[in-house]
This record gives C-alpha cells, structure tokens and sequence, in this order.
C-alpha cells in the first residue's frame, strides 16, 4: 500500500492536432486532442500532459477551447504547458480547466516568474519544465545543461542546480525532459532523472527517449522518477496505458490498476 | 426554455482558485432535478440545499478570503443544517488550527491540527520521500457511510497537499491514507463530511463520491 507511480500520456499539439516529432522535426498526426484524452481516460491515465506546440501566439484561443473540451469530460489532473509567459496566461489555463501548467522557456528567461506564480497561483499547479542536454565529455563527471529552443540553444545553466532552485522559486513539480533522448526510443536518461530526483523535494517527471515498457520501469527503479511522461509509444497503438501499467505492477512498482 | 430544478449544490467561491473542476465534476454526475452553482453570495449558500467547500493553496489565504468575502457564516450555518461537503484545504480550514504559514486559526468545526509532513519525510524503511504528497493513494474507509457508498475499500485518489489533518476525536475519521505515516484524509460528523483528496480529479470513484453527495440526506 502507499502513494502509486504515475504514467502521464503526453498530447503534443500543433494547430489543433496532436502531432509527435521526432527530435522536434518529423511530425506525425495522431488525432483530436480531445478524443485521445479520452480514449488514455478510459486506458487509466493518471494523468494528462498537453502540450502546445503551435508556433503562433494567435492559435492560444483553440487551445484555451481544447482544454475546456477535455477537462469537461476527463476527470484525471491536467497539465497544459507551451507558452505561459505571464500570470495572465496561467490564470487563463486555470480557468478554462487546467490543474497545473507548465512553465519552461519563461522560467529560464525570468526566474522570478516561477515565484511570482507559485506565489499567486499556489505551488501545487506551478510545473517547471526542464530541457537538459548531457554536456560532460566521456571519462568526464556527469553534467548536464538547460538548453532552449527545442534542444538548439545552450544555456550554460547546469540542470541540476537549475532544478534545485526552480523549487526554491516554488516549483511543485518538475518535468525533466533529455533533449539527447527525446524522440529517440532509446530510453530515458536516467543519469540526470536520478541527479535531480535525489536533490529535490517535489516529484519529478521523468521525459524523453521512451521506446518500450521497460524504459517506463527504468525510469521509475533506476531513475527514481515519481512519474513517467510518454507520447509516441501510446499514440500510434504500440502499447496501451493499461499493459503499461501492468508491465510496472509487474516490475514491482507499486501502481493504481483499475 | 425552463428547466425545473428540485435541488441545488452551491460551490462557495471564495477567491482560492479553480472551481472549474469541481462544478464540471458536480454537473457531470447530476440528474436533471440538480442544479450546481458557482457562489459567492451568502443569499444562495444558505438557499441551497446542499453545500460544497473546496479550496486550494496556502490556508492563511483561504481563512483570509473566507473572512474577507464575509462568507464565514454562512459556512457555519451550512455545517449546522445541511449536507455539508469540504475537499482539499477546505477539510484543513475545518480544524481548530493549522500550522502552515507560522500558525492560523481556522474555523475549528472539527476539533485538532493540520500538521506539515515535514522536509524531511520519511518511509516506513527510512527511505526518503516527496512532499507534497502528490498522486493516487489508497483510502482505508474507517466506517461505512454514504458518501462511501459504491466505492471499494482501498480505493485509489488523487492527492496533493504538504499538510495532513490530525483531528482530536478518533471517532470522527472517516478514512485513512498511509505516506510513511498513516493519517486521517476523511472526516465525518452528521451532516458534514471533508476529504483531503480531490474526488474531481479522482476518475470514477471520485465522481461517485459526488454522485453520493448530491443523493446524500445528511444522515451519517
């Protein structure tokens, strides 16, 4: 008995569709964000991640509509993140259904933005979203680094100090995603997912490179995540939520099973 | 066209955050007799036949906003006549006092604490663990009610808090969760009932905690 893993089906969403890329470049369609919350709803999801990924600002109405369609009817926390810059911006997601949001690029930018939302807004709802990219030459010590700009950009901030003052600001939760992983099928990171779970308080999203089940047990055993994020791998019919769960159950993680 | 309602579920919207959930949550298990309303106004909360508390965010804020809107006695009179269901921090603003934020005063309907989980919490093995408590948890029913009513013992919620109730009457706990600790996350006397979790964000047996509310006479 005790507090059970999470899987959180990830929805990238690009004008109205949710789409995966692969490094950010190949997109594939995979339908209504609607009908896919659904359809991991009823797969037991334990939560859903939307991620808005349209690159105008002008298309944030059909998002604001979207995520009223799906918090109308599923009734599992949901996380939308993409674009929240401003107070205003969470404030609006909040309304139109959103649990908590998450915060990426901003945070970067300006951090005192974390702490004036979790302050405003309660920490509970306030995600930091975290791109690290493995900087450490082989034979070196392990280090990562905050990259922007899908993966392109270099920070110079190193992730997990980054992480830990993210939850100084307020962070609930972070969302830590492997640029080098993401896309890939090759498994999660689990170097810098286990670096930052051991020195946060808050749980931590483990994010990028899922190919199979096993890389969601990895996540969790080795890489000591609280929760694992996945999209392609359930979005294209390879694997449900529920054989994912069952898979972890079966690895001896403790899940919520229907 | 007019749609005739039997019965009404007042939400108090005191200031604290997204009751977006909770009403859609509410509407989605109401019968067409059932009307849910979103309210700050104590004319419609003492109408209503029955009440829901929810609240998020830092306790201060919340007492401070139930204080501030004026709504505090309206609360009162709510918990004296009719079914009376608070969620989240709402089941903290209950008790005699909380200790988040350097000490606040609540409304003391339930005799005890909110205590902090700590920085340091720790497993039965030692092993360290998150706070908040965040994701789905098992809730041990500690006596049989309505509200309990079509939902399995052990049951999974969704939680999130840092804080935890502990209320000096053993027999009011309701139900019970275990995070390196067992604690009370359900409170029950007559006609009130309070949750730690979020039944709006609990899937089935969530809504069916609010199915249960909104048929619930407010008989233990």
């Amino acid at each position: 008995m005790g507090l059970a893993k999470r899987i959180i089906p990830c929805l990238d969403v690009d004008n109205g569709r949710v789409v995966k890329g692969v490094q950010f470049v190949d997109i594939r369609d995979a339908g209504d964000p609607v009908e896919v919350a659904k359809r991991y709803d009823e797969q037991g999801a334990d939560e859903i991640t939307f991620l808005d990924i349209t690159a105008s600002s002008d298309d944030r109405e059909t998002t604001v509509h979207m995520v009223e369609a799906i918090a109308a009817q599923v009734f599992i926390p949901l996380t939308v993140g993409g674009g929240i810059r401003t107070c205003d911006d969470i404030r609006r997601m909040l309304n139109a259904g959103a649990d908590k949001v998450g915060i990426n690029t901003a945070a970067v930018f300006n951090p005192e933005f974390v702490r004036e939302a979790a302050q405003r807004f309660g920490s509970q709802c306030i995600v930091v979203a975290i791109d690290a990219k493995k900087v450490s030459a082989e034979g070196e010590p392990d280090k990562w680094e905050i990259f922007t700009h899908g993966g392109r950009k270099p920070t110079g901030l190193d992730a997990v100090e980054w992480a830990k003052k993210m939850v100084d600001y307020g962070a609930g939760e972070i969302l830590l995603t492997s640029m080098d992983r993401d896309g890939t099928k090759n498994g999660f990171d689990l170097g810098v997912t286990r670096a930052i779970s051991e020195a946060v308080h808050v749980p931590v999203i483990a994010s990028g490179g899922v190919g199979n089940l096993d890389h969601l047990v990895d996540g969790v055993t080795e890489g000591k995540a609280d929760a694992v994020l996945a999209a392609s791998i359930f979005h294209f019919g390879e694997y449900s939520i529920q054989q994912a769960k069952q898979r972890m159950a079966d690895a001896g993680i403790e899940m919520r099973l229907p | 066209m007019s749609q005739v309602h039997t019965s009404t579920v007042a939400v108090i919207d005191y200031g604290m955050g997204n009751l977006h959930s909770v009403a859609k949550a509410l509407e989605h298990v109401a019968d067409e007799h059932t009307q849910v309303i979103v309210t700050s106004d104590p004319a419609v909360i003492d109408a209503a036949d029955r009440v829901l508390l929810p609240g998020v965010g830092a306790i201060r804020d919340c007492i401070g906003e139930m204080h501030n809107t004026g709504l505090v006695p309206s609360i009162q009179k709510a918990m004296r006549e009719k079914p009376f269901l608070a969620i989240c921090v709402g089941i903290q603003s209950l008790m005699s006092h909380s200790e988040e934020n350097g000490g606040v005063d609540c409304l003391n309907h339930f005799e005890g604490n909110a205590l902090f989980f700590g920085d340091n919490h720790k497993d039965h093995d030692g092993s360290k663990l998150k706070v908040p408590h965040m994701g789905w948890n098992q809730v041990k029913q500690s006596i049989s009610h309505p509200l309990w009513q079509g939902i399995p013992d052990n049951a999974r919620f969704y939680f999130v808090h840092s804080y935890y109730v502990v209320p000096s009457n053993q027999n009011e706990v309701a139900g019970t969760c275990d995070y390196g600790l067992e604690f009370c996350v359900a409170l029950a006397r007559d006609n009130v009932f309070a949750v730690q979790f979020h039944p709006e964000k609990s899937h089935k047996d969530g809504l069916q905690l609010y199915k249960n509310f909104i048929h619930w006479d407010g008989k233990p």
